[in-house]
């Protein structure tokens, strides 16, 4: 009988061991797999064979394969509105965010999941319930905060790059808290104190042996923050400008009253979602980093 | 301990909040404007040409021209559509917007009932040549009734029948129809064999309330009565609706997969030749960008009960458009008004409309060939002599939304197969109109 | 130095919480208090610009939305439910498919990263693209589902619907699901990788299935980050606005008018931000409430090591 968990396949041959997966086993994985694979694929499918054709062809009848052929969106994209810029944009609030993000939920996770201390029941619930309130709420009283910050002081919140990544990295912190938390507490107590022998301070033991033994965690909370900041739109429509404007904003500049370019939609979307996949496909080597299990025995 | 503890950091979000409160709202709305920074002027444009690009190309040139003659420099910001009233909405709000911008002519009533726009009274209107120098109907939608404008027209439009020509040869129809009945048994002739006679937006809730306020006008029906309260469930407003929903649940002239059309299929519909005729604004550009030739279409006016379109019940069409308005909080009061004047002078009308499409509400400009064309022909003269506004009131969206949104689920209905009768259409109106209520 | 090592020691948990106490402070709760005070107000166009000096309308605004025998009461309680159902079956159904992926993915097999990858692809997407090429699939004439349904399996008599009438719902929940059950696998899987390879030996050597082994042992251990997850995603799924806004615009159908568009509507579009803001209030009180009885549900036998 097998176990889910990861395994090193044997050399030398196919030979059923006796703790090989059942036949059962396999085959409803594959099932499974290729299923759940063919619904997640289907409309990435056809974003890639409208971002191919011509417009008149977009939204015309469907066919599973296109009758004309055309690059020509892929290199209209860049013309039609400026998605080099919007691009860098993303990339930069986006990037800033997430490191800062997980920086401060690192932090307080750590304190949350380690210390007991007057106020953390009530700083944990007050820092849940602000996931209960619609986003739209928060749209014009953080817009008047922003200005009347700008007004007093001088410096420009909103329209402004460094507005928007305070906003973003503070709606990732309360799940990243939350889930840290959580992956900190499975970390065993004896890590910690194997640290304190060797003389490391809390935040020695913090950084020596919590955040690598948590390290999973981290990254899904990393790649959380980061799609939180790189995906939002109703925050970004208001509080950029041009020149700040981000992908998600951007991406309905293809829209117009009377066209809209379904293809380069397509084409554009595609293109800005390949570096984030491919940072998956590198991300998702750490997500299984980490074992603690047998280090402290 | 713990409620000393959860009372002190209640107070001080509340403290905090206050304070963020008590700077709230900004300066507020104050007087008519200042001088203070007179070299310079925020302008934020809507979206027109077929692209942002496109329109910063068109309005770049311009806005160098004016800073050559004025020597105000102009930041312009071209702002898509689904941002727009967001943007104008936290400028509202915190008090911190543009100069001047462009704003859909039926936001006009309830932007100017936030009291954030300046009054175009006939001092201002002197500072731009004259009320006199602009369309009648397209002053009337600049607020509302009985007060001074809030804006000042700079773009306009008006709906009209678009016909395939070739189609129409096909079923053996010599010219475009004039009245409903005529449309209806053209578009009878040709709807089989997978084609269809007109098309129609269902799901798009502002084109459903430009067709039936249209209609309305004809039934005598106004949806708002003169003091200014909804009236959705008058005879002539039931009898609008109806006639628009029956094109699909009697007449079967529209298919019903255009009850959840909303990303303009319909214009798609038309473009290839599954539909024969289209009621739209200016589409020319997009037939175009869809493969037709400019020779396959023909344009006419939007049809009326009887006899030619006209004032009164001879109305076949909303007036569409864009006006400028100016912040009533600019730092540049001068600046803008220079800056309105520019944008409405002759010259300027004449090439910005021509680029865009659309007809210049200025009587003066109107005169320019270009807008005597095929398309933009037909456009101008149903804008001078059949056009109405819609009603120029504070809730105007709501209206929008509420009627839209009867009309769209009536589509539904129709599409589903369900009976269409006049009490269903006075029902989903009379729902619509107690949401108004609110 | 005794004294200042401990005030260290003491004071450390609250140095470390400062930066996100702050963050949280000016982004989150200034606002939301912010807009707990407009639900008091009537905050209609009128008063907007001046929005420190409107009028005080008390429990005015409260009282239009819960007074369910009027028109916008009543269709406030349709959305709620619809909203309710909705979110328990996305909670769920995303919940389910993505810890079958991660327990499917544990095992290394050839491919195994590149399905990964692919699986988290729904969630690089932009929102408003994947959710518009769905709305194109579901177009009743030109769609793929009904091409594949009504022309190519002969499934259904007539084409129907998706986008409106009650297969709405239907459609709203695909696309929902689609877009949200990858990061539950992230998630989940994040959360596989701390189980000790031991225990499952034990158990397997001991003679216990597959299944077993689930129940026993997988279950139980991802029991800390499945209890946040099923409530975020319950959370994240009953306030989502982008997706219905995206698939349907302006005006949901009625089989899938969620509270998000409800809410936008009665403020955003309609310019009443004290009825918005009423109904917000009303929304976050709900779901304290629900909350609180699923975390006391929940907590009832667990380690309190994380509390």
């Amino acid at each position: 009988m097998r176990s889910p968990v990861a395994r090193t396949p044997r050399p030398g041959g196919r030979r059923r061991s006796p703790t090989a997966p059942p036949r059962t086993f396999l085959w409803t994985r594959r099932i499974f797999l290729t299923a759940l694979t063919g619904f997640v694929l289907l409309p990435v499918y056809v974003m890639f064979s409208s971002s191919l054709k011509p417009l008149e062809d977009v939204s015309g009848a469907f066919r599973w394969l296109p009758s004309e052929l055309t690059v020509r969106p892929y290199l209209d994209i860049w013309h039609t509105v400026p998605l080099a810029r919007y691009f860098l944009n993303s990339l930069i609030v986006a990037g800033s965010a997430t490191v800062c993000s997980v920086l401060v939920a690192v932090f307080a996770a750590y304190a949350v999941s380690r210390y007991h201390f007057r106020g953390k029941r009530i700083f944990t619930v007050t820092v849940l319930s602000t996931q209960m309130f619609p986003g739209i709420l928060f749209l014009l009283p953080l817009f008047l905060i922003y200005v009347n910050i700008g007004n007093t002081t001088g410096v420009a919140l909103y329209g402004s790059r460094g507005g928007l990544v305070l906003t973003y990295l503070t709606f990732s912190l309360p799940f990243s808290l939350w889930m840290l938390t959580g992956y900190f507490a499975s970390v065993p107590r004896e890590l910690d104190e194997a640290a304190y022998v060797d003389g490391c301070g809390p935040l020695g033991a913090l950084f020596r042996v919590v955040v690598p033994a948590a390290l999973p965690g981290i990254i899904a909370v990393a790649v959380y923050a980061f799609m939180t900041a790189w995906g939002e739109v109703l925050f970004a429509s208001v509080m950029t400008n041009d020149t700040t404007r981000t992908l998600s904003v951007g991406l309905q500049g293809y829209a117009t009253q009377n066209d809209v370019y379904w293809n380069q939609v397509m084409a554009a979307s595609l293109v800005v979602s390949v570096p984030v996949v491919a940072g998956f496909l590198l991300l998702q080597r750490y997500l299984v980093a980490g074992l603690t299990a047998g280090a402290v025995k | 301990m713990r409620i000393l503890r959860a009372a002190t950091v209640t107070a001080t979000v509340t403290a905090l909040a206050a304070v963020a409160a008590g700077c709230g709202g900004g300066s507020g709305f104050g007087g008519g404007g200042s001088d203070d920074s007179p070299r310079s002027l925020t302008y934020w444009a809507s979206n027109q040409g077929p692209n942002v690009e496109a329109d910063k190309k068109i309005l770049g040139p311009e806005l160098k021209k004016f800073e050559r003659r004025t020597g105000i420099k102009v930041k312009l910001e071209v702002i898509p559509w689904p941002e727009l009233l967001n943007r104008i909405l936290a400028a509202t709000t915190s008090g911190q917007g543009p100069d001047v911008l462009n704003i859909g002519n039926t936001w006009s009533a309830s932007l100017q009932a936030t009291g954030a726009l300046l009054s175009w009274d006939r001092k201002n209107f002197a500072a731009i040549g004259g009320r006199d120098r602009f369309l009648a109907p397209a002053l009337d939608a600049t607020g509302a009734a009985g007060k001074d404008p809030a804006a000042v027209p700079l773009y306009s439009l008006a709906y009209a029948l678009y016909y395939n020509k070739r189609m129409f040869q096909e079923a053996g129809i010599s010219k475009p129809p004039a009245t409903w009945d005529e449309l209806v048994a053209d578009g009878k002739r040709i709807a089989k064999d997978g084609k269809w006679g007109l098309g129609a937006e269902g799901g798009q809730l502002t084109n459903n309330i430009h067709q039936a306020f249209a209609l309305g006008k004809q039934h005598g029906a106004d949806f708002f009565d003169a003091a200014g309260k909804p009236s959705f469930t008058s005879d002539g407003a039931v009898a609008a609706v109806k006639q628009y929903i029956d094109f699909m649940a009697k007449d079967k002239i529209i298919a019903p997969g255009n009850a959840e059309y909303g990303q303009n299929q319909s214009l798609r519909d038309f473009a290839t030749g599954r539909t024969a005729m289209v009621l739209w604004q200016a589409a020319a550009t997009t037939f175009s960008a869809d493969g037709m030739k400019p020779g396959d279409w023909g344009v006419a006016p939007v049809p009326v009960p009887s006899g030619t379109p006209g004032t009164g019940r001879q109305i076949n069409s909303m007036l569409a458009g864009i006006n400028i308005a100016v912040f009533k909080n600019t730092r540049n009061l001068r600046g803008a008004q220079k800056f309105v004047r520019f944008m409405t002078s002759d010259a300027e009308q004449r090439l910005l409309n021509k680029a865009y499409g659309s007809i210049p509400p200025v009587k003066a400009a109107q005169r320019d060939p270009a807008f005597d064309r095929k398309d933009t022909k037909v456009l101008r003269e149903t804008l001078t002599q059949s056009a109405a506004p819609l009603p120029q009131i504070a809730e105007e969206s709501q209206f929008e939304t509420s009627v839209g949104t009867a009309i769209k689920d009536l589509f539904a209905d129709a599409a589903a197969g369900h009976p269409v009768t006049t009490a269903s259409v006075k029902a989903r109106l009379a729902k619509a109109q107690q949401q108004m209520a609110q | 130095m005794r004294g200042r090592a401990r005030l260290r020691r003491v004071g450390l948990p609250y140095l470390l919480l400062l930066p996100a106490l702050l963050l949280e402070l000016l982004v989150h709760l200034v606002p939301m208090v912010i807009g707990i005070v407009m639900s008091f107000k009537e905050l209609t166009q009128l008063h907007i610009a001046h929005w420190g000096a409107a009028p005080w309308k008390a429990l005015g605004n409260y009282r239009v939305t819960v007074d369910f025998d009027a028109p916008a009461g009543a269709t406030l309680l349709h959305s709620f439910v619809v909203t309710c159902a909705f979110s328990v079956l996305t909670v769920g159904l995303c919940w389910l498919l993505g810890t079958a992926a991660a327990i499917f993915l544990q095992e290394n097999f050839r491919g195994r990263g590149l399905l990964r990858a692919v699986f988290l692809t729904p969630y690089a997407l932009p929102v408003y693209a994947a959710v518009i090429t769905w709305a194109f699939l579901f177009q009743r004439d030109n769609g793929l589902v009904n091409h594949v349904l009504h022309d190519q399996l002969g499934l259904t008599g007539d084409r129907p619907f998706w986008l409106l009438g009650d297969n709405s719902f239907v459609a709203l929940l695909v696309v929902s699901v689609w877009k949200t059950w990858p990061f539950a696998f992230l998630v989940v899987m994040a959360a596989l990788q701390s189980i000790p390879k031991d225990l499952y030996e034990a158990a397997a050597l001991d003679g216990a299935g597959l299944i077993r082994q689930i129940r026993r042992i997988t279950l139980p251990s991802l029991r800390p980050i499945n209890q946040v997850l099923l409530l975020v995603l319950f959370l994240w799924s009953f306030n989502d606005f982008n997706t219905p806004y995206v698939l349907f615009g302006k005006a949901a159908p009625e089989a899938a008018d969620l509270l998000s568009i409800h809410i936008y509507q009665s403020s955003f579009v309609t310019w009443n931000f004290g009825t918005g803001s009423a109904m917000s209030v009303l929304l976050l009180l709900f779901l304290l409430v629900v909350t609180a009885g699923y975390l006391l549900a929940t907590s009832r036998g667990r380690k309190s090591a994380d509390a």
